[in-house]
């Protein structure tokens, strides 16, 4: 059992070098003038190293659910990696009915950052709590993950879209949104930079603090800039907190949760700061010359055609896989969990896309910056519901 | 209602914009789609005569028309995605935590969030999804749901079936996909016509004119979805009353046999035994991750339990029961029988089911025990005969002891913290020794005994919670969910595609309009006119 668990990791390794590697193959095939009709040696070696990389990472899931003897589907390193995957065979996918090359250069480092971002996470297998040992826990998280994957790539030729298109000549509106845009996934990239520095530097910092007057302790794996509230550095070397975790910071471990997202806002920051100094321009305006080549009606069409396939997707398995699971496991199909909430947002936002777009004609840009809001509310109810509104679905 | 007479001959309801048979404008009503500002037609409901564009005296006209306009309908669902959103910022009512010091929400909410959480319940937000404004929000978005789709949905019926092969010439060039050719042969056109039926088009045909169309229900899908969305919200009011929803809990003690509420008195629950089981800490998959958690994980709860129902409905001693079934209720497996069903929902560990006493002498240091009794709590004795000659009487038993303002009494009638006060009895003594036993404390009432009672043993027993359960809404939100699907599904993998040849003396005019995915028509175009002279149909939007 033990050698599966290792052969599985390998295995997730694997893919992430592979994704990586056709990255940077996508890359080159911006430079190649006709962008369909005819196909790219470097495009079908791209496209072949994301299939093994896809492959590998499927070898992941298979292996890692023999040892573990359940879906591996069951807390959020789990969860996020599946949804990496999602993103990779939507995007697969959809490469063979468009054949668009950007697509690639675009949705595998939006994959890789969030295998990535999943990686942070305690990644050992461990035990089914009674609550979900159910065969409703792969149909109700595969399909969810899979609807996501697909709205993600909605979101991936969005983002592309707006890229393109928002006028850089001038400093507006849409530029400082579009920028917004691009410093969150620089926020992400400074969680992965930050954790994964300390992480292999094996940085520890262990506080005592008082709860309902008995003492507990926390260990941080990042120096302790939020610490625990009244708390005491109990670790020799480490870095004293600054200041205490406001109380209504909610739930378990919530001054680590704190003091993790003020280091990933801080490299996030630097990062996007460097980058901006190198260039000497927006980000988006620097990117744009690249995408000279890209169709946006095409890209429009991708739009909808991954919300199309999205949102049947997303209302099979957030909603009703989900209501019938916790009809029998609950006892009720609907109980306003805030997770449960969020979904009904997310699938209130997509049917209201819908409705801009096949009603009133929302093409496009609208529809641009609308796939891309809607991808932001799937991450939010990913990330803050899960990690900050504590409820029936917060696992981590 | 007046009618228009069409130069076709046909006759349109008031406020048609396009002629349902020929599709030729109807002059006068083109502002109402916008047709007069553009070179293309509207085609969203084929010009069709909607109610909400034709009536506009009363005041339900005025009403119907709010209702009906997708922009209202678009905005209700961004109020109800942001009063959905605002109920999750602090936990609701029903979620405090069980061991929060207050689970008052007046007291609760401001001494865990402050000032904003002392606004958030003020401004109801702590019980959002029940308040009337936001019923009151779905409410209207059901009446948006209906108003629109039966708005549109009867007269596009009646324009698509309505609608013949032969079409007004101006109908035909202010389409979308647009093309003329001169002197093109019959035989060319029944080639074309034969391609389009080779993929799967319904070909028409009146005086030499050719209409192709493919996939017209995928139109319905919208219609078909919202009826999907309506039945939901049907069964959710249903779901409002009692007989159409039943909702209680039962704690059963394990051997205890007690009435299932709900049932009026018709069934019966004995609950045989409570299990929980943990993981093995030394199991090798989950060995790291039980070492990094530091608790033991909880892997089943499970009771097993026997179902009996009453033959009579009055309850008495007599009553007979006969056992209607037999099984576990376990997380995620649910005990179903006649229209109920048990959920696994909770469960206590305290309640002690008995506890065995010694009495010793006072100045024995050994405690040599004189002898042993135990006393069930459920049911005790009112005295025991002791061996020796002593006895001891009960004199007063507290269930689960509280000592407050109002003296020593039971909070509950549950053995959760049992008190004693006991008389012993000695041989040769008229007089009885009082002793006070609780958890925790073994007193002499008086300071003159010369024997002692002692707790030697105890057991413990398992309550179980189950939820009872019965729910005829539920196939309901399962057709509803279904058809809801059904309709997306309709209305978003198919397309209505048509296609009209149009015979003009030695010309042909060729027009084609889908509701989405004009890549796809463009190819079925392209392929049905190969190897003809017919010219491919010109994007006309694109030139504008």
């Amino acid at each position: 059992m033990g050698n599966l668990a290792t052969v599985s990791t390998i295995m997730l390794y694997t893919a992430f070098a592979l994704y990586s590697i056709a990255t940077v193959i996508f890359g080159v095939t911006i430079k190649d003038k006709d962008k369909r009709s005819k196909k790219s040696l470097s495009g079908i070696i791209a496209i072949s190293v994301t299939i093994i990389g896809f492959i590998a990472q499927l070898s992941y899931f298979i292996t890692r659910w023999i040892a573990a003897g359940h879906p591996p589907l069951s807390n959020l390193f789990e969860f996020m990696t599946f949804l990496g995957m999602s993103i990779v065979l939507a995007f697969i996918i959809l490469y063979f009915i468009y054949r668009v090359n950007v697509l690639g250069l675009f949705a595998l480092p939006i994959a890789l950052i969030i295998i990535a971002y999943a990686m942070m996470f305690p990644t050992e297998i461990s035990p089914l709590v009674a609550s979900l040992r159910s065969p409703w826990l792969f149909f109700h998280v595969s399909t969810v993950s899979l609807a996501q994957g697909v709205l993600g790539i909605s979101f991936v030729t969005g983002l592309i879209y707006l890229i393109k298109k928002v006028d850089q000549t001038n400093k507006s509106k849409k530029t400082r949104w579009l920028e917004v845009i691009i410093y969150i996934l620089f926020i992400f990239i400074g969680f992965i930079v930050s954790t994964m520095s300390f992480k292999l530097a094996n940085y520890e910092a262990t506080f005592e603090f008082p709860v309902d007057g008995r003492t507990s302790t926390i260990t941080y794996q990042l120096p302790a800039i939020a610490g625990p509230e009244n708390g005491q550095l109990i670790t020799e070397g480490a870095m004293d907190s600054w200041f205490d975790t406001p109380k209504w910071f909610q739930g378990q471990d919530a001054p680590r949760k704190l003091n993790t997202l003020i280091w990933s806002l801080i490299t996030g920051t630097i990062l996007y700061v460097l980058a901006r100094l190198i260039l000497r321009k927006r980000i988006g305006a620097a990117i744009q010359p690249a995408l000279k080549n890209v169709n946006l009606d095409l890209l429009d069409e991708i739009t909808y055609r991954s919300i199309a396939i999205g949102f049947p997707l997303f209302t099979l398995g957030g909603l009703i896989f989900a209501a019938i699971w916790a009809q029998i496991a609950w006892d009720r199909f609907w109980g306003w969990d805030p997770k449960e909430v969020w979904a009904l947002i997310t699938w209130f936002f997509y049917a209201a896309f819908l409705h801009l777009r096949l009603s009133r004609g929302w093409h496009g840009e609208q529809s641009a910056w609308l796939a891309v809001i809607g991808f932001a509310i799937i991450m939010f109810n990913l990330i803050v519901v899960n990690l900050v509104l504590a409820g029936l679905h917060s696992y981590a | 209602m007046g009618k228009l007479k069409c130069e076709c001959g046909h006759f349109n309801p008031t406020g048609t914009i396009l002629c349902e048979a020929c599709g030729k404008p109807i002059e006068g009503n083109q502002h109402l789609d916008g047709n007069d500002k553009k070179k293309l037609l509207n085609m969203r409901y084929d010009g069709s005569a909607r109610r909400s564009i034709t009536h506009n005296q009363s005041i339900i006209d005025k009403i119907w028309r709010f209702f009906s306009s997708v922009k209202v309908g678009v905005w209700l669902i961004v109020i109800a995605l942001v009063a959905s959103a605002l109920g999750t910022i602090f936990p609701q009512e029903m979620y405090i935590p069980p061991n929060a010091p207050s689970r008052d929400p007046a007291i609760y909410y401001e001494a865990q969030y402050g000032i904003l959480g002392k606004i958030y319940y003020q401004l109801g937000l702590h019980n959002v999804y029940s308040s009337w404004w936001y019923m009151l929000i779905l409410a209207l978005l059901g009446v948006s749901l209906v108003i629109c789709s039966i708005d549109r949905f009867v007269p596009l019926y009646r324009a698509l079936k309505m609608q013949k092969p032969k079409r007004h010439e101006s109908f035909i060039s202010r389409q979308r996909f647009y093309s003329k050719t001169d002197h093109i042969s019959d035989e060319e056109i029944q080639q074309v016509v034969k391609r389009l039926q080779a993929k799967k088009y319904k070909i028409k045909s009146e005086d030499g004119h050719y209409f192709a169309e493919k996939g017209r229900f995928s139109r319905w899908g919208p219609y078909v979805n919202h009826i999907g969305l309506i039945i939901i919200l049907l069964a959710a009011l249903l779901r409002q009353t009692s007989f159409m929803y039943l909702d209680e809990y039962v704690w059963v003690r394990e051997g205890e046999l007690t009435v299932i509420p709900g049932t009026k008195n018709e069934f019966f629950i004995e609950n045989k035994q409570f299990i929980i089981e943990t993981y093995d800490e030394n199991d090798e998959r989950f060995k790291e991750a039980l070492e990094r958690t530091g608790g033991e994980v909880v892997k089943n709860y499970q009771t097993d339990v026997v179902i009996y129902r009453a033959k009579d409905s009055v309850v008495d001693s007599d009553t007979t029961l006969e056992k209607v079934v037999e099984g576990e209720i376990r997380m995620n497996h649910p005990l179903k029988f006649a229209s109920y069903t048990l959920y696994q929902s909770g469960f206590q560990s305290n309640e002690f089911t008995s506890m065995s006493f010694k009495l010793y002498e006072i100045n024995d240091a050994d405690e040599q025990a004189i002898d042993v009794f135990t006393v069930d709590l459920m049911d005790p004795l009112p005295e025991y005969e002791l061996d020796n000659g002593f006895r001891v009487e009960l004199d007063q038993y507290f269930p689960d002891y509280i000592l407050d303002d109002e003296g020593p009494r039971s909070e509950t009638m549950y053995p959760r913290n049992p008190a004693f006060v006991f008389k012993v009895f000695p041989p040769d003594q008229e007089k009885p020794e009082i002793s006070f036993l609780s958890i925790g404390q073994n007193i002499d009432a008086t300071g003159e005994n010369n024997y002692k009672l002692g707790l030697v043993d105890f057991n413990t027993h398992y309550v179980s919670g189950l939820t009872v359960r019965r729910d005829y809404t539920l196939p309901l939100f399962g057709l509803g969910a279904a058809i809801f699907m059904i309709g997306v599904i309709q209305g978003m993998y198919w397309q209505h595609r048509r296609v009209w040849l149009h015979r003009k003396g030695e010309s042909l005019l060729l027009a084609a309009h889908t509701n989405k995915n004009w890549f796809g028509l463009k190819k079925d175009i392209t392929e049905a006119i190969e190897d003809t002279k017919i010219n491919m149909v010109i994007d006309q939007e694109e030139l504008n």
